[in-house]
């Protein structure tokens, strides 16, 4: 019974982040929600007794897609800083 | 241990379908991205919570396929900010239509 | 984009899950043994690898994982065809560029163990890569602008090694008379242990080429 409530807790904060990452509109905050989706993803992933793929998805999947994506989304917060600058 | 399975499985399938629809809803291009990466991750959290057997030991098969997903969907994302990158860099994509 | 097409979309996106949830959870119920997760468990004596997930990677699907180095290396290619990188970052102080000459080390290291723990625990060419991968980074961020790779023919070497190491493997033992990548049990362990290495390397060297993002200077067009 706790190992459910548990389950079900691990779940509900994995949508939760899922939902503010795809629903932010600022560009950083939505790559900072995604890398929180992906590490907890590999926590649930080594709940789920899958280790090695895990280890695979907090290195590659959150680690270097979140740090190709930060590079971009701080690109496009400057552009649009730049944008509103000249209005 | 079936509930178990049930339980992931189906966060893995409404992962693929908020996925799916902040595609089809968000205009910009890095936002598109997430949700695709997103879609990506519910089919593989489908797969992880198949491959969970309760007291035999996980389905090894999934776990590789997974693997090489994960890899396969990085690289794309990879080349996908490259080309959205010399797409602003030619004069911009749609950017803040939504 | 109005509010009523969204909520049209939101609305088929609901029905497309339910449809999911609808065919996923009796299919879950009715399900029958899982006959190939007992054979790959039961064949692994034969691969010399004693974590499954490497031995299905790197045995029984072979052609999968080479095909998946492929990709890597095309999405590479990619990106290098689409021209020079972004401008590099302005060089760290002196308090990043002390924790970057501990990190780096630590993530080489952290890698090879990976890879070579990857045989009998839970690790692999792909982790240990990825953590190369990420000393790239590192690097990268602390204004080295090649991301700590080698000059322009050696990227493209590190590049093709994870495919080329594989082809090789392959074709040795073709000219041995055995098929393609069906390795014999007494060098099994070994023959992963190589192209594991191989690949390790290249996933490295493209990921952070893939961070680096553009064609490294001095490639003739």
């Amino acid at each position: 019974m706790t190992l459910l409530l548990f389950d079900l807790v691990l779940i509900a904060t994995l949508l939760t982040l899922a939902v503010a990452a795809l629903n932010s509109a600022e560009p950083r905050r939505a790559v900072m929600l995604f890398i929180a989706f992906g590490l907890w993803l590999a926590l649930i992933w080594a709940r789920l007794r899958a280790p090695d793929v895990a280890l695979a998805e907090a290195a590659i999947g959150a680690g270097l897609g979140g740090a190709l994506m930060l590079a971009a989304a701080r690109r496009a917060a400057r552009r649009r800083e730049d944008d509103e600058a000249q209005r | 241990m079936i509930p178990l399975q049930a339980l992931y499985g189906s966060a893995g399938v409404v992962l693929f379908v908020l996925g799916l629809w902040s595609f089809l809803v968000h205009a910009p291009l890095l936002r598109k991205l997430i949700a695709i990466n997103i879609m990506g991750s519910g089919v593989f959290h489908l797969l992880i919570a198949i491959a969970e057997r309760g007291t035999e030991p996980p389905d090894p098969v999934p776990h590789a396929l997974v693997l090489t997903g994960i890899v396969v969907a990085v690289s794309a994302t990879a080349l996908a900010l490259v080309f959205s990158r010399r797409l602003e860099d030619a004069g911009g994509p749609p950017e803040d239509e939504c | 984009m109005n509010g009523r097409l969204r909520l049209l979309i939101a609305l088929l996106a609901a029905v497309l899950g339910a449809a999911l949830l609808w065919v996923f959870l009796p299919l879950l119920a009715t399900r029958p043994e899982s006959a190939l997760a007992k054979a790959a468990l039961a064949a692994r004596p034969l691969t010399g690898v004693g974590n499954p997930v490497t031995a299905v990677l790197l045995d029984y699907r072979a052609y999968d994982t080479l095909l998946e180095l492929a990709v890597l290396l095309a999405a590479l290619l990619g990106i290098w065809s689409l021209g020079p990188p972004t401008p590099a970052y302005q060089r760290a102080g002196a308090a990043l560029r002390a924790m970057i000459a501990w990190v780096v080390p630590l993530l080489v290291l952290a890698g090879g163990y990976l890879l070579w723990a990857g045989g009998q625990v839970p690790g692999g060419a792909f982790q240990g890569g990825a953590l190369l991968g990420a000393a790239g980074v590192v690097l990268r961020l602390g204004g080295d602008p090649h991301a700590g790779l080698p000059a322009e023919p050696w990227q493209r070497l590190l590049a093709s090694l994870g495919v080329g190491a594989f082809v090789i493997v392959g074709l040795v033992l073709l000219g041995l008379g055995r098929d393609f990548l069906d390795y014999p049990s007494a060098w099994a362990k070994w023959l992963i242990l190589v192209i594991e290495s191989a690949a390790t390397l290249a996933i490295g060297a493209t990921l952070a080429a893939a961070y680096v993002g553009g064609r490294p200077p001095g490639g003739t067009r």
